[in-house]
Formats: structure tokens, C-alpha cells, sequence
């Protein structure tokens, strides 16, 4: 299976620069997505054949790279699952690309780094040495930042698009460090070497962190996040969806390969710092989520949030696994897993809907939406959905993820450190909070930019989409309702991968049923998201029933009411703002939200003046610091550029005595 | 078989009883301020007179505000039929996890709030942002309560944990007692009850909820009205059935047990009634910035609760 993957990876990396011959013309557009759907949908489906099918792994090397070093890699379970995650999302995005790429103003500019970046992601998910890892990363950071500057024309994409090579080159360095670390121990960089060496509980510690970071930073984890709001939403909506709902996935690959695969024996407390720092970043991710404005922002804010929910299901496990408990473990992993697999089916349907809503009527900024539920109805009922599912709403798919992680936290009270029990609870708060201000959230996005009135020009003249853009969202939307009623097409993929990593599924075959979601860890508790789902719709009918019988049919349109006041303009309802208002001051320390109001005096002609603001903090307390210390650093050591040779040769002799001390001290 | 019928019986009861227990808090609390009140069947009326009438919505009305109402009394009938009122023994009651029945709730939430922003009229927008901002505090905080009892419980299964709390030993637990407090807390505020809301106020800036589906009239309004109701009954018989689930009925225990059983879920509810009344006379509604605080003192009350439980355990 891994060699008919490496085969249409070939395909894949050749369609890029073959669409280079005329990268303007329709044709090459249709060539381009159509042969990336294709071939990600067979990669994902040969993938999810490996995971249903028990396969062994499977590894290969490829004489690539530099002469004496072969290139391997490998597909095992968690690479297959990943795989399926990726190529999934990558083939709905390419569908949607089709019908999305005839808006675009310089398709030159998306078309040849799209199939690449897609190719980058899958060498990434299957390569089984540091090299080969490390140069798909980068190929992968490169291919998409290039696709971030496909809009440069608009104002803040230079900045994002900076910001993001900085912050991924970043990320690659500490990764270079963690392997560094590793391989350092191991005597070799491929990972069955790593793999079967058991580092020193300092060195393992450091090369968790820089992994960590490393990761955590492609993640989106707070305060490393501050890239991602940034630069996701600048590039076009497809990629936006690749890169929210596929790429920050790799990067969860990358830290479970490290964290539970690579370096083996975690101590008892790297997952609690997993926890917490999981925890943090699902809060605040959606509290910015909550006041940002823009609509693709707010999609990527609530990426950030969604990846610490994730991280936090991993901390679980891992404390879990390290504390001999590896059945509850499964139950972490599995809800981890699961939720990115979820993340990346609703996440990747609310960006295309972003972007044909952007599509629709030129518009990002929800102030200037509205009332789209009725010119673009099908494009609503998926984002609905969508919605829905994000707000960890039963049957929809959010909740089932969502279940599985409460049942791994409520095990909390088992782990025998109280450090790891308190910050069980702690979690549980978090993750409550963050889940409620979820709904609230998407309340508002979906509220203020499909309902009430339209708040623009362009929203009141919007109409539906081409129907290669509608269908991919209502197969989205399936498809989270699916995985919802149906739990089990998400988990039983991951019976062996749960066994392989964490040494317990959460759902054993034994105690398979399409019906009722029973983990044995969480003991005896149950949910059944088709029961509810049937249970829901009869009671519904019911209603409609018993009221049909019982009341009266007639139905009169008429104004709105509004206590009798409604002023007819589009100005006077809610708007994204002020539905916002009151989270804002309940958070305001956390969001830095400030309110000005400018009342003139009575008598006094001027107009009043409201404006409310707010502010990501990391950036007072982390990249600005940061980046002052590199302009100081840069600024001083600018000096050495202007030295006479006589003081270039004395530093070189001086480096030169300095190193052969330090040989000398070290043999 | 009896489980089915059980399950039915359930259904028509709760709904029967909604409307009535509203009736009787409106009641104790018009005689507590020295009113005479109307009669405690006088929902009812209101309900068949808004049934009969004709519903008028608004001209830019969109489908989902014309569905959310029928979902939203869905959810909460569902909700109110899945709670152990006087017998565990229900055939839905595998669905009913305390975790699912949080996301249900919140789920009716979901489409009101929507329905509250579908017209595009500022009371609307203003009942569907505070109603959300409430709700954002208010389900941690049920979460955490729900985790205390779970954990005490060994289960998040609602019939598990009565028939836990009426057998075992549990004895009186600070940790409990704080989580009903929290509970309590976190009921007054979903049901837009004093001291968070008042449902008995139309002063447009002091409305939440009633804000929120200002533009309801006819039978869409008479059903939002009765999931209100249901959500109230909900409320109770759920503080009942993990606080003080005597007298619940066992699954094959006998007609005579059954009806004991009612009786006692009866008397609950009626204590619940007099109980809300009482607290809703005896203080004032707060600012709505001032809910926060009130609700952020129910989740750390969640919290401590957690941690006491670890205490109390040795940890």
C-alpha cells in the first residue's frame, strides 16, 4: 500500500510545475484540482483500506537525498490515519477549488503550489527519518506560505505572510534541535532507531519541549498562535481550509509521533504542562474568536481553540498511558484523534463556506453581511450544520469527540498524583467554558452573517454558488452528521492505531456497536448519537403533529414587531459587535477590550462616538519583546561588518583557540 | 413493555405538569406579595388561547424561525421525559447521560438564540447576545456539578447516579452540598428566573430571554412558552432525582410503589415551586454585567467542589 501512495505521490509533485505551460487558462485550473482530488482521494482511501484492513506497517527507502543516506518511509497506523484526515479534507478542497478558482484574480499564483503543498503534507505523514521529515516540513511551511502571498495585493498579507515564514522557520529550527537531541542518543537520524534508544530522562525532557514547541507553534498553541489568525485566513479560502483544517493536523502528528512514538517514556508531569497549556489555548482561542470580526479570522481563532481541546485530550493520555492506566488512555487518545479528525470535517466545510460567502458578496468582515440565509440557502443549511457541529451540538459529530474527552476527564480522580487530579479539574472547567463559548460564538457567526438583515449592498444583491462549491459543502455537512450519528466510522479506524501508540483502543472490537458508543474506560457510561438523533426527530414530528391537530393554521406575514419600534434600516439590529459586547467586558482582562465613548456635550453639533477595541496580549508579553531583542541583537552586532582584517583575523584566531579549548576541556 | 409505557406515561405527565407548577410559582409568588393572583391553571388557558390564535411573523422571517420552535420544544420535552421523575425504569433512559442531556439543553439554546437574530431587530439581538453570554457561564458551571456527582457516582448515567444516590451511603458531603448550591444557581439562571432575569418583566432593557423571542405570537409563542415551562419542570425534577431521588421507583417494583412514587415526585416539585418562589420574592434582579459575577461564584462553587471531594477522599 505504502509503494501505490509513494506512486501517486509522483502525479501529485509533477502537476505543479506541469500546470506552469499556461497557468492562466481554465483548462489548467480543472487539470490542477480535478487531479488533485482524484489522486487525494485514492492516497486517503488507501490510507483508510490500511486502518480498516489491520495492515502491517510498511516500510521503504528511496536512494534520495544526499548519496550516502536513503530517503525512508513508512505507513503505519497513525500515518495512515493522518493520511485519511489530510487527503479527506484535501480532496474536498480541490473539488471546491474547481468552481472557487474561476473568482480568483491571479490563479497563477494558486494553482502550481497547490498540488505541491498537498504532496509536502503526505512526505511529512510518511517519512520515517529526520531528513526526509524535516525537509517535507519545510517543503510543506514553504508551499504554503507562497499560497498565503497568492493575495498580496491586499494590505495585510505581507505582514502575515512575514510573520508566518518567521514563525515556521522557527518551528523547523526547534524541530531540527528536538531530532538533533534524539539522534544525538539514538547514533542515527532514521526512527527505528530513535525509536528503540531510550534517552536520558534530561535529554528525553528537552527534546519533548522543543518538539513541543516546534509543533506547537505549525499548532497554533497559545502564545505561539499569533501567526495563524493571521496568516490563514490571507490565503485564498480552499487553502485557508487546508491549512486550518489539514496542515495544524500534521503538526498534531508530528507531536504525537514525537511525544508518544519517538521518544517513548514521558515523565508523569509533561502531561500536565500538555493540560494546562492545552486548556489556555482553547479559552483564549475562543474568546478572541468571540470578538474578532472577520469572519475567516474568527474561523481561525477557533482553530487555535479547537487544537488545544485536542492537545489537552493528548495531555490525558499521556499522563494516563505514563501512570500505567493504558486503558483510559486509549479513551484520551481516541477523543484527541477523534476531534481532529472531526476538526478537520467541520473546520474545512466553515472556510469554504467562508469563502463562498466571500464569493457571494466580496465581503470577510461580518459587518457587512446578513440575511444570506435566504439568497444562498443551501450554502446556510451546511454552515448551519457546520456551526452546529463545531458547538459540540448532539448528533452532530463536535459532541461525540467532545463526550469521549468528558468521560477521559471525569477519570481525572484515578491518577495518582493530586498535581495531575487538580489540574483534572481544572480541565474540566476550561473545557466546559471553552465549549460553551463555543456555541456562542458560532451563534454569532452564523447569526450575524446569515441571518436578520442584510447590512450591505453586496449582501442584499448575493446570490448561491456554483455547484461544485454548494455540493462540497453539503457533503461536508453529511459527512459531520455521519460521523456523528455513526460514531464508529471515526473510532473503529483507530482500534489498531490506539493499540499500536497507547497499548489500548478506546472501543476494543469487542465491544463494537454501531448503535451505542460504550467504551469500557469510561465505565458503563454510554451515548448512542443515532438514538438521539431518531428519539429527537420523533418527538419533533410529534409536536408538529399535535400542534397541526390542536392549533391554528393561519399564518399571517406582517412587520416585525420589535416592542412596536422597528426602525427599517439595516443599521439599528445586532451587529457583530455588539452581540459580542457582553463576553467582551465579562473577559475583558483576558481579551484586553477597551470601550471609548465619545458623548459631546448637549448643545454640541458633533456626532457621538463609540469604538471598542481589543488586543491579543501575547503580543505585549512575547513577539514584540522578542523581536526588540532581535533588532537590538541585529543592531549590535552590525558592528562586525565594519571591522578592519586585522580584527577579523585576531576574532578568527580567537574563535579558533576558544574551540580547541572547548575539545580539550570536553575530551 | 413497561419500560415503554413507563417512558409514555412520563411524556404525557411531564407535559400535563408543566404548565401547572409555572401556575403555582406564579400563584405563591402573587400571595406572597399579597396578591390574590390568577388561578394556578391560568397557563393552560394562555397556552390554548395563543394555540387558537393566528401567528404572525414578521415579512423577512426565514425558515429557521419558523422550525426553531418545534425543535426547541422537542429538545426540552425530550429533555423533561428523560429525567428519573418516579421511576428509573424508562426505555429511553440509556440516552439519558448527563453529559448528552447538558448538550441538548444547549442545543434548544442554539436555535432560540438563532431564531432571536433571524428577524433582525435590535431586542431580538440583545436577548440572543445576553442570553448566550449567561449560557456560556452557566453550562461550565453545570458541567462541573455534574463532575462532582459523577465522580461520587462512579457514572454520568442520570439513572445510575439516583439509584446511587438513594442506596449507598453517602451521607452528607460538603462537596455535594456545594454542587446543589451551584446547580441551584446555575437553574435560577437558565430558567431566566430572579435574580438573572425576570420573566415577568416586558421592560424592553431588562429583558433577556423574553427579548429573545419577542417576535413570536400564535402557536410558535405558545410553544416556546410551554419549553419554557418544561425547562423549569426539567430543572426540578433533575435537582430532585440527584439530590433527593426517595421514593424514586425501581424498574419492576409494583403498582403501589408507582404511585408512592408520583406522590412523592409530586410533593417535589411543589416544594421546588414554593421554594423558587420564595427565593424570587426575597431578593432583587441584578444588573445584567452583575451576572457574570454570580455565575463565575456557581463554576468556582463547581470547582471547589471538585477539589473538596479530592480533600475529603485524601488525596
Amino acid at each position: 500500500m505504502l509503494a501505490s501512495i509513494l506512486i501517486a505521490l509522483v502525479p501529485l509533485l509533477a502537476l505543479g510545475p506541469a500546470s506552469l505551460v499556461a497557468p492562466r487558462a481554465p483548462a489548467a485550473r480543472i487539470a490542477v484540482y480535478g487531479g488533485t482530488a482524484i489522486l487525494a482521494g485514492a492516497i486517503g482511501l488507501i490510507a483508510a483500506a490500511h486502518l480498516v484492513t489491520g495492515s502491517a506497517p510498511e516500510a521503504a527507502g528511496l536512494p534520495l537525498g544526499l548519496p550516502w543516506l536513503t530517503a525512508r518511509f513508512r505507513l503505519d497506523a497513525l500515518s495512515a490515519f493522518f493520511l485519511m484526515i489530510a487527503n479527506g479534507g484535501a480532496a474536498a478542497a480541490s473539488i471546491y477549488g474547481i468552481g472557487y478558482g474561476k473568482h480568483e484574480a491571479e490563479p497563477e499564483r494558486v494553482i502550481p503550489a497547490f498540488p505541491l503543498f498537498l504532496a509536502a503534507i503526505d512526505l511529512t505523514l510518511l517519512a520515517d527519518d529526520a531528513f526526509s521529515f524535516l525537509l517535507s516540513w519545510e517543503t510543506m511551511s514553504v508551499t504554503s506560505w507562497a499560497l498565503v502571498l497568492a493575495t498580496h495585493r491586499e494590505p495585510d498579507t505581507l505582514r502575515a505572510a512575514q510573520l508566518y515564514l518567521v514563525m515556521a522557520s522557527g518551528g523547523t529550527l526547534l524541530l531540527l534541535m528536538a531530532f538533533g537531541v534524539l539522534a544525538q542518543l539514538a547514533g542515527a537520524y532514521d526512527f527505528e532507531s530513535i525509536r528503540s534508544a531510550t534517552p536520558a530522562p534530561a535529554a528525553a525532557v528537552l527534546a519533548l519541549v522543543l518538539a513541543f514547541l516546534g509543533t506547537g507553534s505549525k499548532a497554533g498553541l497559545v502564545p505561539l498562535h499569533a501567526w495563524l489568525p493571521l496568516a490563514h485566513p490571507a490565503a485564498p479560502s480552499h487553502v485557508s481550509a487546508l491549512m486550518s483544517g489539514v496542515m495544524t493536523k500534521v503538526a498534531l502528528y508530528a507531536m504525537v509521533r514525537i511525544t508518544f512514538d519517538l521518544v517513548g517514556s514521558v515523565p508523569w508531569w509533561w502531561g500536565g504542562v500538555m493540560m494546562a497549556v492545552g486548556g489556555i489555548t482553547a479559552v483564549v482561542g475562543v474568546l478572541f474568536a468571540i470578538v474578532e470580526q472577520d469572519l475567516k479570522r474568527l474561523l481561525a481563532y477557533s482553530t487555535v481553540e479547537n487544537i488545544g481541546i485536542v492537545v489537552t485530550a493528548l495531555g490525558l493520555a499521556a499522563a494516563f498511558r505514563d501512570n500505567g492506566m493504558p486503558e483510559i488512555a486509549g479513551l484520551a487518545f481516541a477523543a484527541a484523534l477523534l476531534h481532529a479528525l472531526n476538526h478537520a470535517v467541520f473546520k474545512s466545510l466553515l472556510f469554504l463556506g467562508a469563502g463562498a460567502i466571500a464569493t457571494a458578496t466580496g465581503a470577510r468582515d461580518l459587518g457587512r453581511l446578513g440575511g444570506l440565509i435566504g439568497r444562498m440557502p443551501q450554502t446556510a443549511f451546511a454552515m448551519l450544520v457546520g456551526a452546529g457541529a463545531i458547538a459540540a451540538l448532539p448528533p452532530l459529530n463536535g459532541f461525540v469527540s467532545e463526550w469521549l474527552l468528558f468521560q477521559a476527564v471525569l477519570k481525572g480522580p484515578l491518577l495518582p498524583q493530586w498535581e495531575l487530579k487538580i489540574a483534572a479539574a481544572v480541565i474540566a472547567a476550561l473545557l466546559a467554558l471553552a465549549a460553551a463559548l463555543a456555541a456562542t460564538c458560532f451563534v454569532r457567526a452564523f447569526g450575524i452573517a446569515f441571518l436578520g438583515r442584510p447590512r450591505s449592498p453586496e449582501a442584499a444583491a448575493a446570490s448561491e454558488v456554483e455547484p461544485s462549491m454548494r455540493w462540497t459543502l453539503l457533503v461536508l455537512a453529511g459527512l459531520c452528521l455521519a460521523l456523528g450519528i455513526l460514531p464508529m466510522l471515526g473510532l473503529m479506524p483507530m482500534t489498531r492505531l490506539g493499540e499500536a501508540v497507547i497499548g489500548a483502543a478506546a472501543v476494543p472490537p469487542e465491544a463494537r456497536s454501531w448503535i451505542w458508543l460504550t467504551p469500557p474506560a469510561a465505565g458503563g457510561n454510554s451515548y448512542g448519537g443515532i438514538v438521539v438523533l431518531i428519539v429527537i426527530t420523533v418527538f419533533a414530528v410529534m409536536t408538529r403533529i399535535g400542534i397541526h391537530s390542536l392549533a391554528s393554521h393561519r399564518l399571517r406575514r406582517a412587520k416585525p414587531w420589535a416592542c412596536g419600534f422597528d426602525a427599517p434600516v439595516h443599521a439599528a439590529q445586532y451587529s457583530a459587535s455588539s452581540f459580542a459586547q457582553p463576553v467582551r467586558r465579562v473577559f475583558a482582562g483576558l481579551v484586553r477590550a477597551e470601550e471609548r465613548v465619545d458623548m459631546p456635550e448637549p448643545g454640541d453639533l458633533r456626532p457621538a462616538h463609540f469604538a471598542a477595541s481589543w488586543r491579543d496580549a501575547s503580543w505585549d508579553f512575547f513577539y514584540n519583546p522578542i523581536g526588540a531583542a532581535v533588532g537590538w541583537l541585529s543592531l549590535t552586532l552590525n558592528q562586525l561588518q565594519f571591522l578592519t582584517i586585522r580584527k577579523y583575523l585576531s576574532l578568527m584566531f580567537a574563535a579558533l583557540v576558544g574551540l580547541l579549548f572547548l575539545v580539550a576541556v570536553t575530551q | 413493555m413497561t419500560a415503554l409505557a413507563l417512558q409514555l406515561l412520563q411524556m404525557v405527565l411531564v407535559l400535563a405538569a408543566a404548565p401547572l407548577l409555572t401556575g403555582v410559582v406564579r400563584k405563591v409568588k402573587a400571595r406572597l406579595v399579597g396578591r390574590r393572583g390568577p388561578s394556578p391553571l391560568q397557563p393552560y388557558r394562555d397556552l390554548l388561547r395563543l394555540l387558537r390564535k393566528e401567528a404572525v411573523v414578521a415579512e423577512n422571517a426565514s425558515w429557521l424561525f419558523r422550525v426553531a420552535p418545534y425543535l426547541v420544544f422537542a429538545a426540552l420535552w425530550l429533555a423533561a421525559s428523560l429525567v428519573p421523575t418516579f421511576t428509573t425504569g424508562l426505555l429511553l433512559q440509556p440516552t439519558a447521560d448527563l453529559i448528552a442531556l447538558v448538550a441538548l439543553l444547549a442545543s434548544a439554546r442554539f436555535m432560540t438564540a438563532l431564531a432571536g437574530l433571524d428577524i433582525g431587530t435590535s431586542f431580538g439581538g440583545i436577548g440572543s447576545s445576553r442570553d448566550m453570554m449567561i449560557a456560556s457561564l452557566a453550562e461550565p458551571a453545570m458541567l462541573l456539578v455534574i463532575f462532582t456527582v459523577s465522580i461520587v457516582a462512579g457514572s454520568t448515567a442520570l439513572a445510575s447516579v439516583a439509584d446511587y444516590m438513594r442506596e449507598a451511603e453517602v451521607g452528607l458531603r460538603v462537596s455535594l452540598a456545594m454542587a446543589l448550591v451551584a446547580l441551584i444557581m446555575v437553574a435560577l439562571a437558565e430558567n431566566a428566573r430572579i435574580p438573572v432575569d425576570n420573566p415577568a418583566t416586558h421592560l424592553e432593557l431588562t429583558m433577556v430571554h423574553e427579548a429573545m423571542v419577542l417576535e413570536y405570537s400564535g402557536r410558535h409563542l405558545a410553544l416556546i412558552e410551554a419549553a419554557a415551562m418544561l425547562k423549569l419542570l426539567f430543572y426540578i425534577s433533575l435537582i430532585a432525582c440527584i439530590f433527593a431521588p426517595w421514593g424514586l421507583a425501581a424498574p419492576g417494583e409494583g403498582a403501589a410503589v408507582a404511585a408512592f412514587a408520583l406522590t412523592a415526585w409530586s410533593a417535589k416539585l411543589l416544594l421546588g415551586a414554593i421554594a423558587l418562589a420564595v427565593l424570587e420574592t426575597s431578593i432583587a434582579k441584578m444588573r445584567v454585567f452583575r451576572v457574570s459575577e454570580f455565575l463565575g461564584g456557581a463554576l468556582l462553587l463547581g470547582l471547589l467542589a471538585v477539589i473538596f471531594l479530592y480533600v475529603s477522599r485524601g488525596i
